[in-house]
């Protein structure tokens, strides 16, 4: 089976410790990712604002990046989304039929990181060790757009030395939704700080999501508020084991 | 990024002003929290919900598709069945036939059903102009109207109004309306609708003329519909010799077996009961029983250009029950008003602009970007709209309509964004100056993001760079065994 | 100039243009079931009784006593078909007046179709019912409905009815949430329900 790694935009700039965790997972696994030097973005932002025109060509640079894999595994639910659901809209829009057809082609091989365990890999116990008190927050995408279920749940349940906490409220959207956060600033922050309360509420500290976007957004509240809650990508504890819990109170 | 981006004054200073307002903010939450639960429940009753939602979807749609012949076949038998059709192309039309027919019938007043489209089209306001009364006997409608204020929910136009300020608007206001509340009011809600019942009886009891719109116009048999919880309902479509009803293209339905699905749905995702209290269908006039001089208003005002649009089009199924305003994080927060409109939350975000169409005003332009497309509503929606789509797809109109001249400089930006994501060597060589780039947004960023949200830290180098120069963590200096260094 | 019912539906015609119109099946997800089975009657009795309505089961030969029972003070108004004679009553001959059915306490129907899913009964106002108007301004209405005339569900139910005759759906007292999506009963409509449910009526072959 040859495998594609989607790192997405913001995982590349801001978070490449997702992706390594990512690598690191899956090649425990047995399974080695390629990376497509090609890849940039899923043109999301550009869709999601109004901007279909301009999202043409970074369509383009996913079909080419991403053709010819059995599979394509990203670490964000949005973003998978995105290529599932909306690169069809892009393309068509195009009127470049090549473009369509490649879509079409593309688009069903896209898989969330937890769908990709689940369902391509067949495992929910990843082997993961990770000691801490955490709170799962499913991000709008993955639950409604993708409908992962609870396969992100089960994988964490499986992770031993985890304590998982149930988050209140917690299909309710965090407010992020891309330009939603700054075109809407006022609401995107007043649905981040009922978020934000709710996860202070559990006592956790750790808040975990499959996506990096939302918690940019969760943890830059939290952080404003001085809460000490981190917040960590669901591909970063699955990666975790004892040894890497070891190594990081070492080098604390 | 500044605040002249496409589509961002209206909603977002709407909703400012309606999210520092705490007694809202109480308001709403506990009303949304209440009915979702209430609708969670009787949903989770029925085995076969989600075939019900798609069969929902395809009563409407199966209309829709062949909406010429279905109004044909309706007026068809509404005059078959002793009704007097009208057809109004626009508000002002339609609101001059509601007058006229009071006039000749030399009506002071009329009594309303609580009706979205007579609220669209503002009909109480016109026949004021022809010295016409109209009186709203929605509980709701009542509170809304005497308090001189503006409905912010399509199920519960008052939502925003606690007990308290309802009993306030009463007592203050009643007297000039007619008989007044009573002098020991109090705000026990069974109080409040018993002050109700008092103060409209006379009116129902003397009115000639009723008004209403119509849940469901089934073409087959000619028979409109009417679902409503308080009885106000049938007391405007029973007692006055004469019912106008104004009746939106998008109303009807072909068969009178589709009612079985619509009321199965309409219900539980409205007022989260398994049954409203009252449902009343008639078809025409029937001798000896309720009004013997009916008419109907078809009424288009925006529909055939939502029709005309491809993707917008789902939005024509809307039946009005509210339930993508009950789970909406933003209406939930902003409330009804924020939307400019009759039409609030996610379903008003897609209609309003559908109805009126985009790039000619800033408010209209500014509704499809007032959501975080977190897909609650689609989920929800009975009749299967997917909202988030549509809203997608209506920003596009947005910034299409928006083309040309000196791009703003969200357009510029995306512009930009298109050619560095165009080619990922350009992105490669951006990345190097992420750290920099965040240091700069720390300070000079977007108030709208600083403002109240730290900014993560930048990474020493980005995760392309780091598989370049460990060929994918497999010549990482053997940290951490597993060949990655993190 | 065109006149509005010409050029309304020229912009359908035209808005539909171009679209590939597949008219979607609308089928009902499930075969009809309109046999009152004892389970039926049960769950419309207990579905009745949710919305806080007075619901008694009783035999043909008690329903007068019933009927006297539940009557509250005041006049009683009857349609001109009721099958049951109730003492005392008014019976309606199309002339009263709103102001007048005003000052009457009660009414006495009978039905067309009970739903047991919803707890719903319908009126189709026949002789048996009367108009609309007798059953809609007194405050309380009582409602005698027999076991077979019940159904499982609304689509069972749409099957019977007939859509030339005005119908009314009641489940329930009249009520609102308009106040703090808090569920008040009683409002414009009768603010008491009492329903009677009586056993088939027998079949004489």
């Amino acid at each position: 089976m040859r495998v594609a790694l989607m790192i997405t935009c913001i995982n590349d700039a801001l978070y490449p410790s997702t992706g390594k965790a990512v690598v690191r997972l899956l090649r425990r696994l047995g399974v080695e990712v390629d990376f497509p030097q090609a890849q940039t973005c899923c043109g999301q932002p550009m869709v999601n604002t109004g901007y279909l025109d301009e999202a043409v060509p970074v369509v383009r640079t996913f079909v080419d990046a991403f053709a010819g894999y059995d599979a394509v595994v990203t670490p964000s639910g949005s973003c998978a989304g995105s290529a599932r659901h909306q690169h069809s809209i892009v393309a068509r829009r195009s009127g470049d039929e090549a473009l369509e057809r490649a879509v079409a082609e593309v688009a069903p091989t896209v898989y969330e990181l937890s769908e990709f365990l689940v369902d391509v890999l067949g495992v929910t116990d990843v082997g993961a060790y990770y000691p801490h008190r955490v709170t799962y927050h499913p991000t709008c995408h993955s639950l409604r757009m993708l409908g992962v279920g609870d396969r992100p749940r089960r994988l964490l349940e499986a992770v031993r030395g985890i304590r998982l906490v149930d988050l209140p409220g917690a299909d309710q959207c965090c407010g992020f939704g891309g330009t939603f956060a700054v075109k809407n600033a006022d609401t995107s922050i007043a649905m981040g700080a009922d978020k934000a309360r709710h996860i202070r509420e559990t006592g956790a500290e750790i808040v975990v999501a499959g996506d990096n976007s939302c918690l940019t957004h969760i943890g830059g509240l939290l952080s404003r508020q001085r809460s000490g809650i981190r917040t960590v990508h669901l591909a970063e504890i699955l990666a975790s084991t004892e040894q890497s819990a070891v190594e990081e109170v070492l080098t604390r | 990024m500044s605040g002249t981006f496409v589509g961002m004054p209206a909603f977002p200073e709407a909703a400012r002003e309606a999210l520092a307002d705490s007694q809202l903010r109480h308001n709403l939450a506990h009303a949304t929290g209440t009915i979702r639960a209430k609708r969670a429940k009787v949903v989770a009753e029925v085995e076969d919900w989600e075939e019900l939602r798609l069969v929902g979807a395809a009563v409407k749609e199966r209309a829709l598709l062949d909406l010429e012949t279905q109004l044909v076949r309706l007026e068809e038998t509404l005059t078959a069945n002793g009704a007097t059709v009208h057809w109004a192309r626009d508000a002002t039309e339609a609101n001059a036939i509601v007058a006229s027919i009071a006039k000749a019938h030399e009506a002071q007043e009329v009594v309303k059903v609580k009706s979205m489209v007579t609220q669209e089209i503002g009909l109480n306001e016109a026949l004021a102009e022809e010295g016409i009364a109209a009186w709203e006997t929605d509980l709701a409608e009542l509170i809304v109207q005497l308090g001189d204020d503006l409905p912010s929910h399509i199920l519960v136009p008052a939502i925003h109004r606690n007990r308290a300020e309802i009993r306030e608007i009463f007592r203050s206001k009643m007297g000039a309306a007619g008989r007044p509340a009573p002098a020991d009011l109090t705000d026990e809600p069974a109080v409040l609708a018993a002050a109700a019942r008092e103060h409209l009886r006379e009116k129902f009891l003397r009115a000639k003329v009723g008004v209403s719109g119509a849940n469901f116009a089934i073409a087959e048999t000619g028979t409109l519909v009417v679902v409503e919880s308080e009885g106000n309902g049938r007391m405007c479509l029973t007692l006055p010799e004469v019912l106008v009803s104004v009746v939106g293209i998008e109303k009807v339905v072909s068969r009178w077996e589709d009612l079985g699905p619509m009321l199965r749905l309409l219900p539980r995702s409205s007022t989260g009961e398994r049954m409203n209290p009252y449902t009343s269908t008639w078809s025409g006039v029937t001798p000896g029983d309720g009004p013997q001089e009916v008419h109907v208003v078809l009424l288009d005002n925006g529909r055939t250009r939502a029709l005309a649009d491809e993707v917008g089009r789902q939005a024509l199924r809307c039946i009005r029950c509210s339930a993508c305003l009950n789970v909406c994080p933003v209406y939930e927060r902003t409330g009804g008003h924020a939307y400019g409109s009759v039409y609030p939350g996610p379903i008003g975000a897609i209609l309003n602009p559908l109805l009126k169409g985009v790039g000619h005003d800033d408010q209209i332009d500014s509704l499809p970007y007032a959501s975080s497309l977190c897909g609650a509503c689609f989920e929800v929606c009975p009749v299967r709209i997917d909202i988030p789509s549509v809203l997608v797809d209506q920003r596009a109109q947005v910034v299409d309509a928006h083309r040309g001249g000196v791009p703003k400089p969200e357009a510029a930006a995306m512009k930009g964004a298109a050619y560095v994501l165009g080619r990922s060597r350009r992105l490669s060589a951006l990345e190097r100056f992420t750290g920099l780039g965040m240091r700069f947004a720390r300070r000079f960023g977007p108030a709208a993001w600083i403002g109240a949200r730290d900014l993560p830290d930048a990474p020493a180098e980005s995760f392309r760079a780091w598989w370049l120069r460990t060929n994918g963590g497999r010549n990482d200096g053997g940290r951490k065994g597993d060949g990655t260094d993190d | 100039m065109t006149d509005a019912r010409t050029e309304i539906l020229a912009r359908v015609r035209e808005a539909l243009a171009g679209s590939t119109v597949e008219l979607p099946e609308t089928s009902a997800p499930r075969d009809l079931a309109p046999v009152a089975t004892p389970e039926v009657v049960e769950l419309f009795a207990e579905r009745v009784a949710d919305y806080r309505a007075v619901v008694e089961r009783c035999g043909t030969e008690e329903l007068e006593e019933r009927i006297a029972a539940a009557l509250p003070a005041g006049e009683v108004v009857v349609p001109p078909g009721l099958s049951i004679g109730v003492a005392g009553a008014i019976v309606d001959n199309g002339a009263l007046t709103a102001a007048e059915l005003d000052q009457i306490a009660a009414v006495v129907t009978e039905a067309r179709v009970g739903i047991a899913e919803t707890g719903t009964i319908v009126l189709d106002h026949t002789p048996d019912q009367g108009r609309r108007a007798i059953s809609l301004v007194p405050d309380t209405h009582i409602c005698i409905i027999r076991e077979d005339q019940l159904v499982a569900d609304v689509p069972d139910a749409i099957a019977l009815l007939d859509p030339a005759r005005p119908q009314t759906w009641i489940s329930g007292p009249s009520a609102t949430s308009d106040i703090e999506l808090d569920r008040v009963e009683g409002v414009h409509g009768p603010r008491t329900l009492h329903v009677l449910i009586t056993p088939p009526r027998k079949v004489t072959s």
